[in-house]
């Protein structure tokens, strides 16, 4: 039988503020346990928690670029639970009245149709410590060793929607995973490294025979530390749940956990033994009120999102869809051309050569494209002068490598390398004739009228000039003294 | 007269006269210490050599003249539910027994700032939770006007030790009562101010929404004097308000001629001492003849006060205990088993008290799925109607007179076994609480040597018109001696 699916995620996000989401210490990464800490994001007696306004901005900001309803009210709430990684034994959240709510997230579907997917909310939270173990589990550890380097760090929890327009198959799932990471990093407030555990997600699954209404239960999967753990989770779950369903069972809400060794999803526990978190508004802090300009300033600051890049690209300088997509699949990138852009006069050439040309040596490089020392006026320059004729492509790409290496002009390489092209006729005529003498037969068939040879001739002189001809000057040169 | 049983602004006076050095005066508190403590149990930690450093600091900077705070080379005994920086804060619990805090309560740090002398840390109910002072790991603080009875509570520790001259002023907290309770049984002065005017970083919560740090002293004039330095924001504590804080002693001198009292009917009615009512009453009376207007006025919804504060107090106190789990601090008890899930049985049951446990557990089950719209919310809005209830008394008047507490101090143990009774000693005070509002407790008077307090209750952030009764209430009863 074949399965429709009903796919929801809870993502975490780690907004990158500069301090915690209720404390003065950094947020920060790599550095050794237990440095950024103080009374507050350890729990100590005493100790009260004071609202980081950045952290509000960003979560306003991933509000407005997912269309949401930003409520004017807010507040937090306490999220009661023992685990020794949470020091107040509650982790502040919120529940009532989370800061947006009701948005959506368009992708292009399954069937080619954009679909917008419901986001029901989001809010904010502060994320807990790090237990490190002294083995494999909590459970077989002989001790364990907590960090509260990460406690109080800000987290944006954004939550989809069973109801409204819930993804529909394991490749929507992907496309909106891939697409929320990328206007998260877009709009700036997350880098969204899942390896440094900087986006989290929890899913949720069901299924129904195909263009069923009714729904079965759903199951909830935790654990998954990347892309590919997250696809293979639900592909995992999804045949787990037909298999039941198949042999006439049914499935149970509860909560599971995937096994990244053995590839499985295990159960973790059932509806029933589901905690009370015993929610309940935060008495340390005050409602939040947002105000109309608070809003509307965050509105209007609002960088350029993905898909606007792409039409501005596609409509502005006529670059194809694929190729526009690709120029703004990474923020990083789209910033780059958008820079070169500024100084290209042929913005199709352009795109053509940072999609083969810089890719290809950042790969080799293994850099980011943050990390280029290609000046991007200059790599500008160096388009515009293949577009012109000025040097040939070949030579565009030998001098493109050495900017790469030296970050240098264009000019400054081919004057220090002397790859000015032959301008000059004579030049190019001795260098023609040498290859006419070394090749007759090719030039008595060309001159019996077979043009195919041509070519052959051409690339002979470009040989001999190393590149520094130029193709349609050679081209035009044997046309006049063979005169086929 | 010993240097010890003066008040602070005497003494802040004799101090700048020359007549007398703080080390005198702190030698006057840890003489009476040294005689009286033993019967009393004011404190659970005395701080006897920081005391006689900063009395020594004081008096130097008194030799080098200049414009001094007047709290500077003053003692004061600090509850032991707010942190101190490197001294023992226990909160009265066996879960605390041994943490010693890595900074300073916002207020006690003002104190400091000030230049007061620390004579140690106040006996108190474990963790603020109790009427008198009884549940504290350190053991009961005694009445000082008679050993057989409770200082009340929960800052009994802090008004005993003002009552006994064991300190000149105190540090306290009010939650339901704690301050203005304890002060009426002890017969001195405390005042809750408004909720928000004090910071409360680094008080140990008991229930955030309700616990407000004030000041106890012997006289109007001290508490005022104490609240002038500890009011006023904090960014360390959102709670805190951006009200503007007027000059409290000031304040003081402004009379009783014109003020407009109120008399709630509710306050009293049955259930309180009829020789308590009498004496309250006639604090009352005196004020109307010398130009008070005294206007009976109704708070409707009073009953609900009780039911509702010990809902809402004991939701937010299971959260905010949650963090004593023996892993980052404090007391820790674990056979070494591994199971950090019996850790926390473990350490929670044998580190908290009885009264704690039960809040813990009563709390927890307001909280909980399917009790929370019956239990919690319900409260939530009992105490919007009481907030009410003041809002539009006070449209009539200008402060409100109560007795503090229904009965006279007990015996020790007499309501222990019986929380219920425990926790109706409250019934006048806790609504202040629910509602926000700044109030008083002032001694009106004994009965069979035992003191009786008299509660002056302010519209919200204004303590100048409390203190400014209670101080005209002080004169005028002077004048009659
Ligand atoms: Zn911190």
């Amino acid at each position: 039988m074949e399965y429709d699916a009903i796919i929801c995620f809870e993502t975490h996000v780690e907004l990158k503020t500069e301090t915690k989401l209720f404390c003065g210490c950094r947020v920060a990464y790599d550095i050794p346990p237990n440095t950024e800490i103080c009374p507050v994001c350890t729990g100590q007696p005493g100790a009260l928690p004071v609202l980081n306004k950045k952290a509000v901005a960003y979560a306003i900001r991933a509000g407005v670029a997912l269309d949401c309803t930003i409520n004017q009210r807010s507040r937090f709430a306490r999220k009661n639970y023992f685990y020794p990684d949470l020091p107040k034994g509650y982790q502040i959240s919120q529940y009532e009245l989370p800061f947006c709510e009701n948005g959506h997230l368009e992708i292009t579907g399954d069937d080619g149709k954009p679909y917008p997917v419901g986001i029901k909310r989001i809010h904010l939270e502060e994320d807990a410590g790090k237990l490190v173990h002294s083995s494999d589990s909590f459970d077989d550890a002989d001790y364990s060793l907590v960090d509260y380097n990460r406690s109080s760090v800000p987290l944006l929890e954004i939550v989809g929607d069973h109801e409204r327009n819930p993804l529909r198959s394991i490749q929507e799932a992907r496309v909106y995973l891939e697409k929320l990471r990328q206007i998260l990093r877009y709009i700036g407030i997350s880098d969204c490294k899942m390896e440094k555990g900087q986006l989290r997600c929890d899913v949720n699954l069901s299924i129904r025979p195909k263009g069923a209404t009714t729904f079965n239960n759903r199951t909830e999967v935790k654990n998954m530390s990347s892309f590919r753990f997250m696809m293979e989770a639900l592909e995992y779950e999804m045949n787990r749940q037909a298999e039941i369903l198949e042999s006439g069972g049914r499935i149970e809400q509860e909560t599971l956990l995937f096994d990244e060794m053995k590839r499985v999803t295990l159960p973790m526990r059932s509806k029933e033994d589901a905690p009370d978190y015993r929610y309940f508004p935060d008495p340390d802090l005050l409602e939040v009120n947002l105000d109309d300009t608070f809003i509307a300033d965050i509105k209007s600051a609002l960088p350029e999102l993905p898909h606007q890049r792409v039409k501005k690209i596609m409509d502005a300088y006529d670059i194809p869809r694929e190729d526009a997509l690709i120029l703004t699949k990474d923020k990083d990138i789209s910033d780059y051309f958008t820079a070169c852009v500024l100084h290209c006069q042929d913005p199709k050439r352009l795109s053509h050569w940072i999609i083969k040309e810089v890719f290809r040596l950042l790969k080799e490089a293994s850099a980011a494209i943050k990390e280029c020392p290609i000046d991007p006026e200059n790599c500008a320059e160096l388009v515009n002068l293949v577009s012109q004729g000025k040097v040939t492509a070949s030579i565009g790409r030998e001098i493109l490598d050495d900017m790469f290496k030296t970050g240098e002009h264009p000019n400054a390489i081919i004057d220090k390398k002397g790859l000015k092209p032959i301008q000059d006729e004579d030049q190019l005529e001795t260098l023609l004739d040498g290859v006419m003498n070394e090749n007759p037969k090719v030039v008595s068939q060309i001159k019996e009228g077979n043009l195919k040879p041509i070519d052959f001739l051409v690339g002979q002189v470009m040989r001999k000039s190393k590149g520094k001809a130029n193709p349609k000057s050679v081209i035009k040169l044997i046309h006049r003294k063979l005169n086929p | 007269m010993e240097l010890c049983d003066r008040n602070a602004m005497d003494l802040a006076g004799m101090l700048r006269r020359g007549e007398v050095s703080s080390r005198e005066i702190t030698e006057s508190v840890f003489k009476r210490i040294d005689e009286r403590e033993a019967s009393i149990n004011a404190f659970i930690t005395t701080t006897r050599e920081i005391a006689l450093k900063q009395a020594d600091l004081a008096d130097e900077k008194f030799s080098k003249g200049g414009d001094l705070p007047l709290l500077t080379g003053i003692p004061v005994a600090v509850k032991d539910v707010l942190c101190t920086k490197g001294i023992k804060t226990t909160c009265g619990s066996k879960i605390l027994e041994n943490f010693v805090p890595t900074y300073n309560a916002t207020a006690f740090q003002k104190l400091q700032d000030a230049g007061a002398v620390i004579v140690g840390k106040a006996n108190m109910d474990e963790f603020a939770m109790g009427s008198s002072t009884e549940n504290s790991i350190a053991g009961p603080t005694r009445n000082p006007n008679d050993i057989t009875k409770v200082a009340g509570g929960s800052s009994g520790g802090s008004a005993a030790a003002v009552s006994s001259g064991e300190s000149i002023l105190a540090l306290g907290t009010d939650t339901g009562g704690s301050i203005r309770q304890p002060c009426a049984f002890c017969g001195v002065t405390g005042i809750k101010p408004t909720y928000g005017r004090v910071s409360r970083y680094g008080l140990i919560a008991y229930a955030s929404s309700l616990d407000q740090i004030g000041a106890i002293g012997k006289t109007v004039s001290d508490c005022a004097m104490m609240l002038d330095v500890i009011s006023g924001h904090d960014p360390l504590d959102t709670t805190s308000s951006q009200v503007e804080k007027p000059d409290f002693l000031k304040a003081l001198s402004k009379g009783i001629d014109g003020v407009r009292i109120g008399i709630p009917q509710e306050f009293f009615a049955e259930g309180l001492d009829p020789k308590i009512k009498e004496k309250v009453l006639d604090a009352v009376t005196l004020l109307e003849k010398n130009g008070a207007q005294v206007i009976s006025i109704n708070l409707p919804h009073s009953p609900f006060a009780i039911g509702a504060y010990y809902l809402i107090a004991t939701a937010e106190a299971s959260s905010n205990l949650a963090r004593f789990d023996g892993v980052k601090y404090g007391y820790r008890k674990s056979e070494d088993d591994g199971d950090c899930l019996a850790m926390y049985h473990k350490t929670r049951t044998t580190g908290f008290g009885t009264e704690v446990k039960r809040r813990i557990m009563l709390g927890t089950y307001v909280l909980s799925a399917g009790y929370y719209d019956a239990y919690y919310l319900k409260a939530q809005k009992a105490r919007a109607m009481i907030k009410k209830d003041f809002d539009e008394a006070f449209r009539e008047v200008d402060c409100i007179m109560t007795p503090v507490s229904p009965c006279l101090p007990f015996a020790l143990g007499e309501k222990m076994t019986d929380p219920l009774q425990m926790y109706l000693v409250d019934i006048y005070t806790v609504s202040l609480n629910l509602a926000g509002l700044p109030g008083m407790s002032l001694p009106c008077g004994t009965i069979d040597g035992l003191p009786v307090g008299l509660q002056i209750i302010g519209k919200p952030f204004d303590e100048g018109m409390v203190l400014r009764a209670g101080a005209a209430y002080e004169q005028l009863v002077e004048k009659q001696i």
